[in-house]
């Protein structure tokens, strides 16, 4: 067995029986390592459950800083005995196997290639409390103990982290310090310790912040000023509207008469969320709904009206695994065609595609600048994997003389002017009217909102030229978007290539990884990140300006390809899909792996990497 | 057609109300329903209503769903914004748009197939939720629209004019709005505008949900014998509970009555609601016995009107909400927005 030390780049897996509190002492793990300026990479991978199911959480150690998932687990806590088996399959060779020794286990359950390590925790927790939620609480710390040991990591910031959790709590922070220590005595009496694999303190985490897209994205919306939040409970984008009620509670609480400058209605179902979030916003508030794929597809009707009667709603969906009820716990990109297009009758919608959660944050506020401006729909297009999880991202901006965009709208001193208002009138040539607030004006800029035909003034017409020159503007308007949307991130290879990978949102973690792999494989890439829909010219231009474009997203039918096809009249022949969409989130070695070996038929290699094999 | 404009000439003498509007300044397009429409009748009632009032009409805000009666608010108030949503959706969209502006008065005006078919979640949950608003339901039992299918509203054994008879349980709104949590609860007849029209002022001033059920016969689909919505159905089967006058705030109480037989009662404004009694049995404060009245007179064929249920000062969904006095629409940057030292100090709690 290989004992050279292998410092911040393992894989740690815990495997859990869900609701046993694993969760926390597991956060604590991920911190402490961050605390000593190593990078990880954590993800939660759960069921659809609340109690007795199996969890896990991975984290990846990884001092260069990637995001994704590595593949492969260098030590696993087993502490679920329904998913031993399965657990222990999964172990690399030459890894580690964690467990709770007090039951013996016969040999058979074991792997001779990997390395036991047993710590009878129940026991140990038998003996020393008698409250059956304490026995099953404490049994966590005490594991986070002996993994210090073993992986070194420093126990002052581990012991730190508890004195910030328990902060005033002297009696709970005394007893997680002495559970901590249990553990850690023990790995060190009857281990050697550190196992080859351990941490050691760094400087690679810098001024990056540790959060879920969700919180980011809630964060963004009380930075980008929405007032009111209509939302209807569905996993992955729950904690979304509930980051935003704790964030509005800090932020916005007016303090004189501690009365709330927002207001955050749960609603009934998706259809009533989004009718909320439309009337808000048609009265004048910045409003936003938060839901996932079965949510949207409950909005549809509604989304064609907003988007016909020119109402500036934000809408999040953390996409899940899909379609029908799918797979709410696990990860997909595949409503792209569902939002794109929302709705019957001819409709288009923006969306904005955030790769982290620094870019939810930022996206979730621009995207009632956007809306607002434009006066249509925006999706802000997370995934559970961004949403839900914790991520290491660079942290949070805001410039202060920034200020709300909210659009063309005629005020009550324009109007008394005697400035012509018509509700759909092109007065720019941008495709984007004026709108009024209602109860601007006694008797001036007062109109009707229909989801039916109107001409330029809002008055009720069916006749087909003013329905026609209706329609047209909208698509005026869409372009007039295009300049507006956040633009695609565009990277050239470092060897000039006329092969090129465009990608978006959460595939970015696994991506920056991927091509750093393909590059020493002498697979040269030039990279597009798409940020948002619809497509900036530059998105054209670049797959145009290349032979062979991958293009990869999560998803069964190359949505994202549909829609370049579709919108920039690209030859499907030219857009090779990197397809994943088990749910799980993507790997670099997935997507290394099909790239090279596509790169190949395509003969995207070099011809002098053959012969040197 | 409503795109056709009202003439804007007007009689030198029309009254004006202490606005100095008259009459005319609260009305709307011209109406594209049937001649003889009992949801036309509900229109002038609600015109009367605001202007005696002395409400400016662009503090108004309308909204409706789809059918024949959410195409009314185009034919009243035309100085307000309106809002013609989607079939059954008018609640929420009302909903959103009353926690945006706490200052405009919301009047909701939907049909019984938006109501009680298509939109009877969101009826539910709007009354629930105790939205400051007045909801209209123009409940004349019938699709007009779509051409004379039976509502959910629609009598059971009630025949349609092609001759079915309906089998189905009607659901009665007025009920159900009590049941969820209403706290004004009527029904008028768009026949009875002397009643009507003081109904929808007391609604206006009212604080909380308003809900009032409009039966409004339908005169090309549901106005033949056999038919329970229709105008010669009703007035014979119509039992008024109560008259009603509204007092506004400012108004000297002059009118007299003899004792016991008036009731008064103060609203949020100030103003008062002065019911005359006309069943001795009823009593409009009393959620349950309301109930027990309304369902027995409802067994035995009776359409009960008048007020039937208040309940004044009661928390609005803005006071459960506890949100700002000011209108959320109203907020800057400066309310809003925490700016960079308070992210910067989220950022170090994140680390």
């Amino acid at each position: 067995m290989d004992v050279t030390p292998r410092y911040n780049d393992f894989v740690v897996k815990f495997a859990n029986v869900n609701g046993s509190g694993s969760a926390s002492a597991n956060g604590l793990f991920a911190r402490a390592i961050l605390r000593m300026g190593v990078p990880v990479a954590a993800r939660n991978i759960f069921p659809s459950n609340i109690q007795g199911l199996p969890t896990w959480y991975e984290v990846r150690v990884v001092e260069d800083g990637w995001r994704g998932r590595r593949g492969g687990v260098d030590l696993v806590v087993a502490m679920n005995p329904q998913t031993w088996d399965k657990d222990i399959a999964e172990l690399d060779s030459g890894g580690y196997l964690f467990y709770d020794s007090t039951r013996p286990l016969p040999p058979s359950r074991f792997r001779d290639d990997v390395t036991t390590l047993g710590i009878p925790l129940t026991a140990i927790c038998n003996a020393e409390y008698t409250d059956a939620r304490q026995r099953q609480l404490f049994k966590n710390i005490i594991y986070l103990g002996a993994l210090s040991a073993l992986l070194d990591i420093d126990p002052a910031e581990i012991e730190k982290l508890f004195g910030e959790q328990y902060k005033g709590k002297e009696t709970l922070l005394e007893s997680n310090r002495k559970a901590f220590r249990m553990g850690r005595d023990y790995a060190l009496a009857h281990f050697a310790c550190p196992l080859p694999i351990r941490v050691r303190r760094s400087n690679a985490v810098g001024e990056r912040i540790f959060i879920d897209g969700n919180s980011a994205a809630a964060l963004g919306a009380v930075y980008g000023g929405a007032t009111v939040c209509a939302w209807y409970p569905i996993t992955p984008s729950s904690s979304l509207a509930e980051a935003f009620q704790q964030y509005c509670r800090k932020y916005r609480t007016e303090p004189a008469t501690k009365k709330k400058r927002y207001a955050i209605l749960q609603a009934e179902d998706e259809l009533a969320s989004i009718g909320m979030v439309i009337g808000a916003a048609w009265n004048g508030a910045r409003a936003f709904t938060t839901t996932s794929g079965p949510g949207v597809s409950l909005m549809q009707e509604f989304l064609g009206l907003a988007y016909f009667a020119e109402v500036p709603v934000v809408l999040f969906n953390v996409q899940r695994g899909s379609p029908s009820t799918g797979m709410p716990t696990r990860t997909q990109q595949a409503d792209l065609l569902s939002c794109a297009y929302a709705s019957h009758g001819d409709t288009k919608h923006v969306m904005l595609f955030p790769e982290d959660p620094t870019e939810s944050f930022a996206m979730g506020a621009q995207a009632f600048d956007l809306a607002d401006r434009l006066q249509t729909p925006v999706f802000v297009m997370l995934d559970l994997d961004i949403g839900m999880q914790d991520w290491l991202t660079a942290p949070f901006a805001w410039d202060d003389a920034h200020r709300m965009d909210r659009g063309k709208v005629m005020t009550s001193a324009e109007l008394e002017a005697g400035r012509d208002f018509g509700r759909y009138l092109d007065v720019d040539g941008d495709g984007i009217p004026f709108r009024t607030y209602p109860g601007t004006h006694p008797t001036k800029g007062s109109f009707f909102t229909r989801g039916t035909s109107k001409d330029r003034y809002a008055r009720y017409t069916e006749e087909g030229p003013a329905y026609v020159d209706n329609m047209q503007r909208l698509l005026r308007k869409f372009e007039t978007a295009k300049a507006r949307v956040p633009a695609p991130v565009i990277t050239k290879a470092v060897k000039p290539t006329k092969s090129a990978v465009v990608w978006f949102g959460s595939t970015s973690a696994a991506m920056a990884e991927s091509l750093a792999a393909l590059e020493l494989d002498g697979i040269h890439l030039d990279q597009m990140r798409i940020r948002a829909f619809p497509f900036a010219d530059a998105v054209a231009e670049f797959i145009g300006a290349h032979e062979r474009v991958f293009v990869v997203e999560q998803n069964r039918d190359a949505q994202m390809k549909s829609l370049l096809v579709n919108e920039c009249g690209i030859d499907p022949s030219k857009l090779i899909s990197v397809l994943h969409y088990d749910g799980t989130p993507v790997t670099a070695r997935f997507i290394t792996r099909e790239i090279a070996e596509k790169a190949r038929l395509f003969n995207v290699m070099p011809l002098r990497r053959s012969g040197v094999g | 057609m409503t795109y056709l404009a009202k003439p804007k000439i007007h009689h030198p003498s029309l009254p004006r109300n202490a606005l100095g509007y008259t009459r005319r300044d609260y009305e709307g397009a011209i109406s594209t329903l049937c001649a003889g429409c009992g949801h036309d009748s509900i229109s002038g009632a609600i015109i009367q209503a605001f202007f005696e009032m002395d409400i400016e009409p662009h503090r108004v805000a309308k909204l409706s769903g789809i059918g024949c009666s959410s195409k009314t608010p185009t034919y009243f108030l035309g100085n307000s914004h309106g809002f013609n949503s989607v079939h059954g959706r008018m609640p929420s969209v009302l909903s959103g748009a009353a926690c945006a502006n706490r200052d405009l008065i919301y009047l909701g005006v939907s049909g019984d197939g938006d109501s009680a078919s298509i939109g009877i979640g969101q009826f539910a949950h709007v009354m629930r939720r105790g939205v400051n608003m007045v909801y209209i339901v123009e409940n004349n039992g019938v699709y007009g629209l779509t051409k004379g299918q039976f509502s959910a509203t629609a009598d059971k054994g009630s025949k349609s004019k092609r001759g079915a008879v309906n089998s189905d349980e009607p659901i009665d709104l007025a009920m159900l709005a009590l049941n969820l949590g209403a706290t004004f609860v009527a029904r008028g007849f768009s026949g009875d505008k002397a009643q009507l029209v003081p109904l929808i002022k007391a609604a206006v001033a009212h604080h909380g949900a308003a809900f009032i059920d409009v039966v409004s016969p339908c005169v090309a689909f549901n106005n033949h014998a056999g038919s329970t919505k229709s105008y010669d159905y009703v007035r014979e089967h119509n039992e008024a509970v109560n008259f009603l006058d509204f007092i506004s705030p400012r108004d000297e109480i002059t009118t007299e009555y003899a004792p016991g037989e008036v009731r008064t009662v103060v609203l949020h404004d100030g103003g008062a609601i002065r019911l005359r009694k006309v069943d001795d049995g009823y009593d409009p404060a009393d959620r349950v016995s309301a109930m027990s009245f309304m369902e027995s007179r409802r067994a035995a064929g009776e359409v009960v009107t008048g007020l039937l249920y208040l309940h004044e000062d009661t928390a609005d969904m803005h006071d459960a909400l506890d949100t700002v006095d000011a209108p959320l629409n109203t907020l800057s940057d400066v309310d809003l927005v925490p700016g960079d030292a308070a992210l910067a100090e989220l950022n170090a709690s994140l680390r």
